[in-house]
């Protein structure tokens, strides 16, 4: 199908799009990469009466380090995310878990801004953030915030983007000495959506875990941290019995919603059999 | 609703027109330049038949608006041959029955063409990963995956 019409902004700066934003709020849309927002509005899922095309806004893109903290703008591609030197290096959980985000052309367009924007609860992206502590950069018109990538997501589909507001940086603190991340994921093909996904960050000091952090993609929300299981595993040596253990937590706290390849049933023991492998791999990683 | 002029080049030559903002890409390619190699499959980013080159980046054009490509190089498989010959990796798909059907070729040979632009000498593995992004129900890709490895020989025998 075709979409409806609407009426379209390209704005060439930032204070212009977020005036645009402010002035056509709540009809209008921001577009970046279009990867998730077009296929919505071509089947008419959704018929934005403006849109605010923020591709020619310059310096949005940008991909750097600054002060303890991997900064990227909210245009940056995700093929410029999946080939930067700075994210294998600050961020490796999302340079693995980006080899699994959909396919050469989409990833071309795609943006990391657009992708937590759009907050679909299969995702990488957000499950890698949550388990980062990220921290996502907002501006309007009025004023400028910065909200935890833990309190983003607030459901499927949906964040705490207030009308008037767009993503404009995400700020990821960079890797330690001692951390070690994984990201684990089956869908049906490289590239699909994923059916369960598991990111795995830990810290391991004298041979105890002593920080942990866990996230999922595939069940109700994007960006879903799972506290119980990061409780349950610090203190530990990360060994079988312990990975057994997160493993088998992780399957009964997740909140998996049917998908047409995956009962929740399934995910479930997706998600046990992720969480060990990940946490397994992040343990090697961190020595 | 207003038409917005836009000023771009497709396959090599400067055009301008003026469209609607809703108009998608790939719908401007095929039906106000009757360029029809471009084909339109589920018009949701799914199925990769659509997809053409903008500045060089292989992209879907049913989730890309014509008013996006003001400024832009467009490239589309209607570009490749030139005087009526083959190009190296047209040839390739013909002889190693690189398509059946066909409906999914025009798309393959761009992701091919940019896959070969930014790695003239790709394996197997990154030629399969390149495809991986468009479907084809005829070939099970596998001479598709031959049809690009020719492709690459012949590029480089041209080279010589």
């Amino acid at each position: 199908m075709k979409p409806a019409p609407f009426e379209y902004v390209r704005p060439g700066s930032l204070p212009e799009a977020l005036e645009a934003l402010a002035r056509h709020a709540p009809a209008g849309r921001i577009l970046a990469g279009g990867q998730s927002l077009v296929p919505m509005m071509n089947l008419r899922l959704v018929k934005p009466a403006v849109l605010i095309d923020i591709n020619r806004v310059a310096g949005l893109a940008d991909i750097r380090v600054e002060g303890g903290e991997l900064v990227v703008g909210a245009l940056a591609r995700h093929a410029a995310l999946l080939a930067s030197e700075l994210v294998a290096k600050h961020c490796p959980l999302m340079a693995e878990a980006y080899r699994h985000v959909a396919h050469g052309p989409i990833r071309n367009r795609g943006t990391l801004g657009g992708n937590i924007s759009h907050a679909d609860p299969a995702s990488e992206m957000p499950a890698v953030l949550a388990a980062c502590d990220a921290k996502i950069g907002v501006r309007s018109a009025k004023g400028a915030r910065t909200i935890p990538a833990t309190e983003f997501f607030t459901g499927a589909l949906t964040t705490a983007l207030a009308a008037g507001e767009m993503v404009v940086e995400i700020r990821i603190p960079t890797a330690k000495a001692g951390q070690g991340a994984a990201w684990q994921e089956v869908a049906n093909r490289q590239g699909d959506f994923a059916m369960a996904g598991v990111a795995a960050l830990v810290t391991v000091a004298g041979g105890k875990c002593t920080q942990a952090a866990v996230a999922v993609a595939g069940m109700e929300r994007a960006g879903t941290r799972l506290p119980a299981v990061e409780k349950q595993i610090v203190g530990t040596a990360l060994d079988a019995t312990a990975l057994a253990a997160a493993g088998r937590m992780a399957a009964e706290v997740v909140r998996p919603v049917d998908a047409y390849h995956a009962d929740p049933l399934y995910k479930r023991e997706l998600v046990e059999t992720l969480t060990v492998r990940a946490l397994a791999a992040a343990r090697e990683r961190a020595r | 609703m207003a038409l917005i002029p836009i000023s771009l080049k497709v396959n090599g030559t400067r055009l301008e027109r003026a469209v609607e903002p809703r108009r998608l890409l790939a719908d401007f390619l095929r039906e106000d330049l009757d360029l029809k190699a471009t084909h339109v499959g589920c018009e949701h980013g799914v199925c990769g038949t659509c997809t053409v080159l903008v500045d060089g980046q292989a992209v879907r054009s049913c989730l890309s608006f014509a008013v996006q490509a003001d400024g832009c190089e467009v490239r589309t498989a209607d570009g490749l041959a030139k005087g009526g010959k083959l190009n190296a990796l047209q040839q390739a798909f013909w002889e190693k029955h690189g398509l059946q059907c066909g409906f999914c070729t025009p798309a393959m040979l761009m992701v091919a063409t940019e896959l070969l632009e930014r790695n003239p000498r790709p394996s197997k593995a990154e030629i399969e990963e390149a495809i991986s992004s468009n479907l084809c129900r005829c070939t099970g890709y596998y001479t598709i995956v031959e049809s690009v490895q020719r492709a690459a020989e012949l590029m480089q025998e041209g080279a010589k």
